[in-house]
């Protein structure tokens, strides 16, 4: 039965607006940027070398980019851990940007990796080679991307089970445009058979979505801290401003209020574009959290640096210590700034700090996989045109995919929900009315 | 077809027999003959070697007596067939006459012709005459028939000491007078024989000469300089010289430059390989390099002379560890383009942060009403 506590929305919008023909224009360049790359090989697309095997697809797309999407996982601690039922609302948009950060960055590893014919070995227990830290980031991803999805079902489903899906049938009838009563009817049953179908489905759906929930959680603590552990080997080539044992907590507190700053940018600009209202009263909240982790990172990191005795690095004016300077800046002060509370409720401040928090810690992936990582004398490396554009290609379709997706399913919160009822009983997901 | 050669009377059919006897007496069952008679008849595979003496002391044959890895005897019995050798044959008078006629004849074309010592070329070169021939004839035909010509020491290279100032005998180098073959110098006073050895061995080998320097010394061992890999060389680094024999820094083993050593000025590798198979050298043993293996400087400047230093600085004899540039760096395009894309972004941000309502109260009404 379908409840009327409406809590999320879909956003009635035209799919095809301007906006969508610019990421698709970019998405289908960087779709046939991968052709060529899978075509001519990876040196004919890259600026990739012996010195620097992994670049901008392995730095942004995989580090920061599944950084970017731990969106779902912040909220998701903030919900099923912390059980703070007013950020709710908040949860379906962080996933589907965690849904799609996640499986497009292991769609980058493919492309980068190249061979992608033999990924069966992921799935040949035989061939795994569980000491390999990389090997842990890989199957963690791929389960993850598996688990979201999963929990992605529940917009799917209520649309299945209470939509009208008029455009579905409008696609339809384009197909036979001389329609006969028989048709409709046999239209009406086919969505009634659906509907009741799911409606079966949905309440066993949602006794195992806990369990899912768990594993969503549990998941990206491990592969998140992993992608850290990847650069413990290289103690002699990443910078030692960089290169340190907590190199693993850093990563995984940096994704944490990296999750929560992408959560609150995206909330604003989907708010700015899509002309709603700011959901001050959330982001607040989460604005009150990533000062504290910022300063633990902080802390951890200074700590470290002045235990390493590598503080002088830090003021030696060179090239590395001025990249970690601006990463550090970025993040103090945004940081910093947050402690001031009146910051919290105003949407330009939100967003001005969740960029520098967001700008900082993807600096310092970039800093620790990329920047401060030096593999020898003479070796150059920056992306290529064409690297650059199927990065850019990668973010055009998620952020396409997104933009269509909140305007087919119910995605973002219902604002005109009274904001002040959280449900009873948490574990009993709501469902949504589709209007209109 | 016969050789007439120490038995002018024997014939194929004795030669048959002399084998089938000795079938016989190895045991042999009769239809080895024709094996026996093959092996005994094997065209030798040695390449002919035919060496001419002009104006020359013999230094450089017995330098190459002096070698023991191959020593002469494996060298000229088992690698080469040394011809004619004034020196070392058995023959004499006539009878060495006829050797080199008659190995110049049966090898025309694939013998190698080793010259030792200058070539007068004065009054139609009449001051060197060897079997009533002068050693201008004598070279001229052989090197007719000669696959290539070694010339061992520098007074066959480039005329050595008899072309001194005033050269009363118009001497001079192989190099001067033979022009239409391949010519290889091997220079030195004498030379270390195993420069000689190398080269013919590598000739014999691959069919081919070494890579020749513009002097046509071989460059594996005239290819670097003495000053270039010498042991004193960190003395010379330091300012550590020998000012007079015997004083406390030639005690010392200190660089002999002051001395006059021409190492800085000579190509060769007596400083690794070194003499009496790597027993002494002479700046090992405190003499500076008189320079022997160069046509400018072995008895055309004293031995007290300095040379010029060309290059002052040690010769960084490891290559390089960062040779060029290594990876794909910036290129101007994806710079500018990612340059303006960034600017762009950031722009848009700044836009943005103007538009949006600076507090919850503030701003425009959005989504306020239904």
């Amino acid at each position: 039965m379908a409840e009327h506590s409406n809590e999320f929305v879909r956003v009635h919008g035209k799919i095809f607006t301007k906006p969508f023909f610019v990421l698709l224009a970019l998405s289908l360049v960087g779709v046939f940027l991968i052709i060529v790359r899978f075509a001519r090989g990876i040196g004919a697309v890259t600026n990739l070398s012996d010195g620097y095997p992994w670049g901008i697809w392995i730095a942004y797309d995989v580090a920061t980019g599944t950084a970017i999407a731990c969106g779902g996982y912040a909220i998701a601690i903030l919900v099923y851990i912390r059980n703070r039922w007013k950020y709710h609302p908040l949860i379906r948009s962080a996933i589907l940007t965690s849904l799609f950060g996640y499986c497009l960055a292991g769609f980058s590893v493919v492309v980068d990796v190249g061979r992608p014919w033999n990924a069966y070995g992921f799935f040949t227990p035989s061939r795994w080679q569980p000491n390999s830290a990389m090997f842990e980031v890989a199957l963690c991803i791929m389960a993850y991307c598996v688990v979201q999805i999963i929990e992605f079902l529940p917009s799917v489903l209520c649309v299945l089970e209470h939509g009208k899906m008029k455009r579905l049938q409008k696609v339809f009838y384009y197909f036979r445009p001389q329609h006969t009563t028989r048709d409709e009817a046999m239209v009406e049953t086919a969505l009634e058979w659906v509907h009741s179908a799911v409606a079966w489905f949905h309440p066993k759906f949602n006794n195992l979505l806990i369990f899912i929930v768990v594993l969503g959680l549990v998941l990206p603590t491990m592969h998140q801290s992993s992608l850290g552990s990847l650069m413990l080997i290289a103690p002699t080539k990443l910078h030692p401003l960089w290169h340190t044992g907590f190199l693993p907590l850093l990563f995984l507190i940096n994704c944490m209020y990296m999750g929560y700053s992408i959560v609150i940018l995206e909330s604003i600009i989907s708010s700015f574009i899509l002309k709603r209202e700011y959901e001050v009263k959330e982001l607040s909240g989460l604005a009150h959290i990533i000062p504290w982790l910022a300063t633990a990172w902080l802390a951890v990191r200074l700590g470290d640096l002045i235990h390493r005795g590598q503080v002088a690095a830090i003021f030696r004016g060179d090239f590395y210590s001025l990249f970690f300077l601006a990463e550090f800046l970025l993040l103090a002060v945004g940081s910093l700034l947050l402690f001031n509370r009146e910051l919290w409720t105003s949407p330009r401040w939100l967003f001005i700090t969740a960029v520098m928090m967001l700008l900082g810690g993807g600096l310092y992936r970039f800093n620790v996989y990329l920047i401060g990582f030096n593999p020898g004398r003479g070796w150059h490396y920056f992306p290529s045109l064409a690297e650059a554009m199927i990065t850019v290609g990668i973010i055009a379709i998620e952020i396409l995919g997104y933009q269509v997706l909140i305007k087919l399913l119910p995605v973002l919160p219902n604002q005109h929900l009274h904001r002040n009822i959280a449900p009873a009983q948490p574990h009993k997901l709501p469902c949504v009315a589709v209007r209109g | 077809m016969t050789r007439d050669g120490l038995l002018p009377n024997y014939t194929r059919r004795d030669f048959i027999k002399t084998c089938v006897a000795v079938s016989a007496m190895l045991g042999l069952p009769a239809s080895m003959v024709s094996k026996v008679a093959e092996a005994a008849q094997n065209s030798d595979s040695r390449p002919t070697v035919i060496w001419l003496h002009f104006q020359e002391c013999t230094g450089c044959s017995e330098s190459l007596l002096r070698s023991s890895h191959p020593a002469v005897a494996t060298l000229i019995l088992d690698m080469i067939s040394l011809d004619y050798h004034e020196t070392l044959m058995a023959g004499s008078g006539h009878q060495a006459e006829k050797s080199l006629h008659d190995s110049m004849m049966a090898n025309k074309g694939n013998y190698i012709l080793v010259v030792e010592g200058g070539i007068p070329t004065k009054d139609n070169g009449i001051y060197c005459k060897v079997s009533g021939k002068t050693a201008l004839e004598s070279l001229t035909h052989a090197a007719e028939g000669a696959a290539a010509i070694i010339s061992i020491g520098t007074c066959a290279s480039y005329g050595g000491i008899q072309s001194v100032g005033p050269n009363p005998t118009g001497a001079v180098g192989v190099r001067d007078i033979v022009k239409d073959k391949p010519i290889i110098n091997i220079p030195g006073c004498p030379p270390n024989p195993y420069n000689f050895l190398s080269t013919v061995l590598y000739y014999v080998t691959f069919k081919k000469l070494p890579e020749l320097d513009q002097m046509g010394r071989p460059k594996f061992a005239f290819g670097r300089r003495i000053h270039e890999h010498c042991e004193r060389r960190p003395h010379f680094d330091a300012g550590r010289f020998a000012r007079a024999f015997g004083d406390e820094g030639h005690s010392q083993g200190y660089c002999l430059y002051k001395l006059g050593c021409k190492g800085p000025a000579t190509y060769a590798n007596c400083s690794v390989l070194r003499f009496n198979d790597g027993a002494a050298w002479p700046v090992g043993i405190g003499h500076p390099c008189i320079g022997c293996t160069e046509p400018d400087l072995l008895f055309k400047t004293a031995i007290a002379d300095k040379v010029q230093i060309h290059e002052p600085t040690p010769f960084d004899s490891y290559a390089p560890i960062d040779l060029k540039e290594k990876g794909k760096g910036p290129d101007p395009l994806t710079t500018g383009v990612i340059g303006l894309a960034a600017g762009a972004a950031i722009g848009a941000g700044a836009m943005m942060a103007k538009k949006l309502p600076d507090g919850p109260d503030k701003g425009d009404d959005r989504g306020k009403s239904d």
